[in-house]
C-alpha cells in the first residue's frame, strides 16, 4: 500500500452530516502527503518560516512579558536601563576625558552600543534558547529556528527603545545627527539584524550538542567587543596603522574581517555626526571615522548586508542538520 | 481507503552514554568519539493507518509506542525508513506543553495555538469557544502558574481540540479533568471521528482504546507484536504486559514445624490447555493441596479473589457451610468451583486459606497464591459482566410488535461459543 499513487477520488466522500458539521470532508480538506522525516529543503525552510510568523511574533512577544511580568516599573525599565547607562556615561568620561577628550563623548559610546547592544543581545540570549526551552522542542514539532529568531525579535525591541533615549539625548545635548548618512542606517540597521539572526541561529543549534558554547560565546562576545571601535575610534586604529609599512593587511583585516565594524562605523558616522576633532589643548586633530561618502558607506553595508544573507542560509542549513536530534540530546 | 499515515520500516536508535560528554573538555578528552550504548527503541515498524481510523497503540511502559508517535509528529528523527502523513497533523503529546506561567491564560491559549499552528486570526476566532470548552471564563486573565492542574490541563486540551487536524496524535491524556469534562473530551473525539478524522492514541488504558478503537497495535520492546481489532489486541497486550503465559500454581515449602500447611494452588477455567486466559461467563477451578500432621474434623475452606489494583473482588462467605470440610491425617485436596466467572479484563489473584468453623484459628492462609487471567472479546467494559437484554417497542399504545434488539451486547463472537461454559 504506497501513499502517493491513491488517488484522492480513490476515497468516498463522508461528509458528516451528525451534529451539523461539515467542515471536514477527507480527500478534499488537505490531500497533501509530506514525508514527516524527509529533508527539510533550504526554500521550503524559509517558507515554514514565513508562514509562522506570527508565531515569531507571539514567541518575541512572551519573552518580553516574562521578562518584565515581575518587576514594579514593567516595561520601564527597558526606557530606564539604557537612559541610566547613558547618563553614567556622561558623568564618567567627562571626568575622565576632561576638556581635552572627544566632545560628546556619551553620545559617541551610545551610537556604537545601539549596534552592538542589538548584536550582543541576541546572540547571547540566542545561545541557550533551545536548551532553556527544551519543554516545547521536546513535545511540539515547529520550525525551532524561531526560538532562536524570537531573542532577535527581542533585541530588536529593546534597540527601538533605546532609539527613543538616544533621540531625547539628542535633543536635550542640541546634538543634530547627519541626516545624509541617517538616510542609509535602515541600510546598516537591515544588515545588522540578519547578521545576528545568522549568528544567533547557528549558536543556538551548536549549543544543543556543545553545552559549553555558552561560557565560550561570553568571552569571544567580550573579544570582539574590544575588537570593534565602540569605546575606541576606528580612526585610531587606522592611523596607526597607516603608519607601520606592511602592516596594511592588517587595517584590513580589522575593517572586512567584522562584519559588525562597518555597520557601529554607520551608525556612529550618521548619529555623532563627525569624523573628526581638534584637541583644545594639544590642537591635534584627531581621526575618528573614515572620510567616505555617503555612497562609500552604503556600498559597504550592501556588501555585509549580502554577505550577512549568505550566512544567514548557511546558518538554517546547519541548524536543519543538527534539528533532527534536538529532541534527544536536551 | 486511503492512508492516512505509512509508516515504513522505521527503526530508531538511541545513544545510550554511560555519562554524557557534552563539554569541549571531554570532547577533546575522548577525541570527538563517545563511548554508547546503542538502544532501538524502534525496530522496523511497518504500518497504514487508514484515513478515518481511530487507531491505538498498546504496549507497556518503554516499549516504544510514545518514540513512535514522536516520529509521526516530526518530533524526533527516525535513523531508518520513511513515514508519510496525508494532511495536515497535530499532537496533543503533553497538555500544555509550551505554556509560559508567567502568561496569563489568554496569551497562553495564543502561544499554544500558534506552536499547534493555528495562525492569529483562526484563534481569534475560536477564542471563545476554546475557553468556554476549559471553563475558564473567570481566570482567563490570571497567570497560568495559578491555575490548579485540572485547569492546566482542561486549557492544553481545549487549544489542542480546537485545532481541528486532518490527523490526530493523542498520547495518554484523555484522562483528564472531572468525569463532565472527560465526557466533553469524548464528545469532541467522536465528533472527530463522525467527520472522518483520523486517530491515532497511545494509552495503557484498555477501556478507552476498547471503546474508541476500531484497530489497535501491540508493541513490546520497539517491535510490532501485533496488529489487530481492539479485543485480540488488548489480550496479546495484557499477556504480554503480565508476562502470563499459563496459570501456574505457586510452591510452598510444606509443613515446617506446623501441623498445617496449603500447598500448591493451581487455578483451571473452561478452556484451559487451549489459551491461558478465561473468556467471560467461563468456569474456574481452584485446587489447594492441604497436608496436615493432625486431623481437623470442622475446619473452613475460605476463598479471595483480588484484582491487579488489589482491590478485593470476592470473597466467600465464612458462614457457608458449603466451605465446610474434614482434613484428615495427611491431608487432601480441597477444590473450589465458580460456574461462572462474570468478570471482564484483568488480572485476578486468588487466596486460599483454611480456618478452624469458630473463627479462632487460622490454619493457613495464602494470599495471592496463584491467578487467572480474564480476556474480554468483546467490546463491553468495566469490571463485570452484567446479563443483559435490550428491546424496543413504539411508544402507541395500539400496536405491540415488539422489535428486536439490534443485537445482545453479549452476541457471541466467532470461535467463542465453543469455549463458553
Amino acid at each position: 500500500m504506497s501513499l502517493s499513487v491513491e488517488p484522492a477520488s480513490a476515497e468516498p466522500e463522508r461528509t458528516s452530516s451528525i451534529g451539523g458539521s461539515t467542515r471536514f470532508v477527507p480527500g478534499q480538506s488537505n490531500d497533501r502527503v509530506t514525508v514527516v522525516n524527509g529533508k527539510v529543503q533550504l526554500g521550503q525552510r524559509l517558507k515554514d518560516l514565513w508562514v509562522n510568523r506570527d508565531l515569531l511574533v507571539l514567541l518575541t512577544r512572551t519573552e518580553l512579558k516574562v521578562k518584565y511580568k515581575n518587576s514594579v516599573l514593567g516595561y520601564l525599565w527597558s526606557m530606564l536601563n539604557p537612559a541610566l547607562v547613558l547618563a553614567i556615561y556622561f558623568f564618567v568620561f567627562k571626568i575622565i576625558n576632561g576638556r581635552n577628550g572627544q566632545p560628546n563623548f556619551a553620545i559617541w559610546l551610545f551610537a556604537g552600543l545601539l549596534a552592538w547592544n542589538l548584536f550582543n543581545g541576541a546572540a547571547m540570549g540566542a545561545t541557550g534558547v533551545v536548551v532553556g526551552k527544551a519543554g516545547i522542542v521536546k513535545k511540539v514539532a515547529f520550525p525551532r529556528e524561531l526560538l532562536a529568531l524570537s531573542v532577535v525579535g527581542v533585541a530588536m525591541v529593546m534597540f527601538a527603545i533605546q532609539v527613543v533615549v538616544l533621540i531625547l539625548a539628542l535633543l536635550l545635548f542640541g546634538i543634530s545627527p547627519d541626516w545624509t548618512f541617517v538616510a542609509i542606517l535602515p541600510l546598516a540597521l537591515l544588515a545588522l539584524i540578519v547578521f545576528t539572526g545568522a549568528i544567533s541561529v547557528f549558536l543556538s543549534a551548536i549549543n544543543v550538542y556543545l553545552r559549553d558554547t555558552q561560557h565560550l560565546t561570553e568571552v569571544l562576545l567580550m573579544a570582539w567587543f574590544w575588537g570593534t571601535p565602540i569605546v575606541y575610534s576606528y580612526g585610531l586604529i587606522s592611523t596607526h596603522l597607516a603608519n607601520k609599512p606592511g602592516l596594511e593587511w592588517l587595517k584590513y583585516l580589522y575593517l572586512w574581517g567584522n562584519p559588525v565594524t562597518p555597520i557601529v562605523l554607520t551608525f556612529q558616522r550618521a548619529i555623532y555626526g563627525v569624523t573628526q576633532y581638534t584637541s583644545s589643548s594639544t590642537h591635534q586633530v584627531n581621526q575618528l571615522l573614515p572620510n567616505w561618502g555617503v555612497g562609500t558607506y552604503a556600498a559597504v553595508n550592501g556588501i555585509v548586508l549580502g554577505v550577512s544573507v549568505g550566512l544567514f542560509l548557511l546558518a538554517l542549513i546547519v541548524f536543519g542538520r543538527l534539528e533532527g536530534n534536538f529532541a534527544e540530546e536536551l | 481507503m486511503a492512508v492516512a499515515i505509512g509508516v515504513t520500516d522505521i527503526s530508531k536508535q538511541f545513544r545510550l552514554y554511560n555519562e554524557k560528554h557534552t563539554s569541549l573538555k571531554e570532547r577533546v578528552i575522548h577525541g570527538g568519539k563517545m563511548p554508547f550504548t546503542p538502544f532501538w527503541a524502534l525496530r522496523d515498524v511497518n504500518v497504514d493507518i487508514n484515513q478515518g481510523e481511530t487507531f491505538g497503540i498498546l504496549g507497556r511502559n518503554g516499549c516504544g509506542k510514545s518514540t513512535l508517535l514522536k516520529c509521526v509528529a516530526g518530533i524526533l528523527k527516525p535513523t531508518t525508513g520513511e513515514i508519510r502523513v496525508r494532511g495536515t497533523l497535530a499532537a496533543m503529546l503533553e497538555l500544555g506543553a509550551g505554556f509560559q506561567p508567567e502568561l496569563s491564560g489568554r496569551d497562553n491559549i495564543f502561544l499554544n495555538g500558534s506552536l499547534l499552528g493555528l495562525s492569529r486570526a483562526d484563534i481569534a476566532k475560536r477564542f471563545d469557544e476554546i475557553v468556554a470548552f476549559a471553563e475558564l471564563e473567570d481566570f482567563i486573565d490570571n497567570q497560568v502558574k495559578f491555575y490548579s492542574s485540572g485547569m492546566y490541563v482542561r486549557l492544553g486540551f481545549a487549544v489542542a481540540v480546537n485545532v481541528e487536524p486532518d490527523v490526530l496524535l493523542v498520547d495518554e491524556v484523555l484522562a483528564v479533568g472531572d468525569a463532565a469534562f472527560q465526557r466533553k473530551c469524548m464528545d469532541h473525539v467522536k465528533r472527530f471521528q463522525r467527520e472522518g478524522r483520523t486517530i491515532v492514541v497511545v494509552s495503557h488504558g484498555t477501556d478507552t482504546i476498547r471503546q474508541n478503537c476500531d484497530r489497535v497495535m501491540v508493541m513490546n520492546h520497539g517491535r510490532v507484536i501485533t496488529v489487530d481489532d481492539p479485543g485480540e489486541g488488548i489480550r496479546v497486550y495484557l499477556a504480554d504486559l503480565l508476562g502470563v503465559g499459563t496459570l501456574e500454581g505457586s510452591e510452598t515449602g510444606g509443613i515446617e514445624g506446623n501441623v498445617f500447611a496449603i500447598g500448591t494452588v493451581q487455578a483451571e477455567h473452561g478452556g484451559s490447555g487451549a489459551r491461558s486466559h478465561l473468556y467471560p461467563g467461563e468456569s474456574l477451578t481452584v485446587t489447594a493441596d492441604l497436608d496436615s500432621l493432625a486431623a481437623v474434623p470442622n475446619a473452613m475452606a475460605t476463598i479471595a479473589i483480588h484484582d491487579d489494583k488489589n482491590e478485593l473482588v470476592f470473597a466467600s462467605d465464612p458462614d457457608d457451610p458449603v466451605c465446610q470440610m474434614e482434613v484428615p491425617v495427611g491431608g487432601g485436596v480441597v477444590r473450589f468451583f465458580f460456574p461462572e466467572v462474570p468478570l471482564l479484563d484483568g488480572t485476578y489473584s486468588v487466596s486460599v486459606g483454611v480456618r478452624s468453623e469458630t473463627e479462632t484459628a487460622i490454619f493457613d492462609w495464602k494470599d495471592q497464591a496463584t491467578q487467572f487471567e480474564v480476556a474480554n472479546p468483546g467490546r463491553s467494559t468495566g469490571r463485570i459482566r452484567l446479563p443483559l437484554d435490550v428491546s424496543f417497542r413504539l411508544r402507541s399504545t395500539g400496536h405491540t410488535g415488539e422489535v428486536p434488539a439490534v443485537g445482545s451486547v453479549f452476541a457471541p463472537l466467532a470461535g467463542w461459543e465453543e469455549n463458553a461454559s
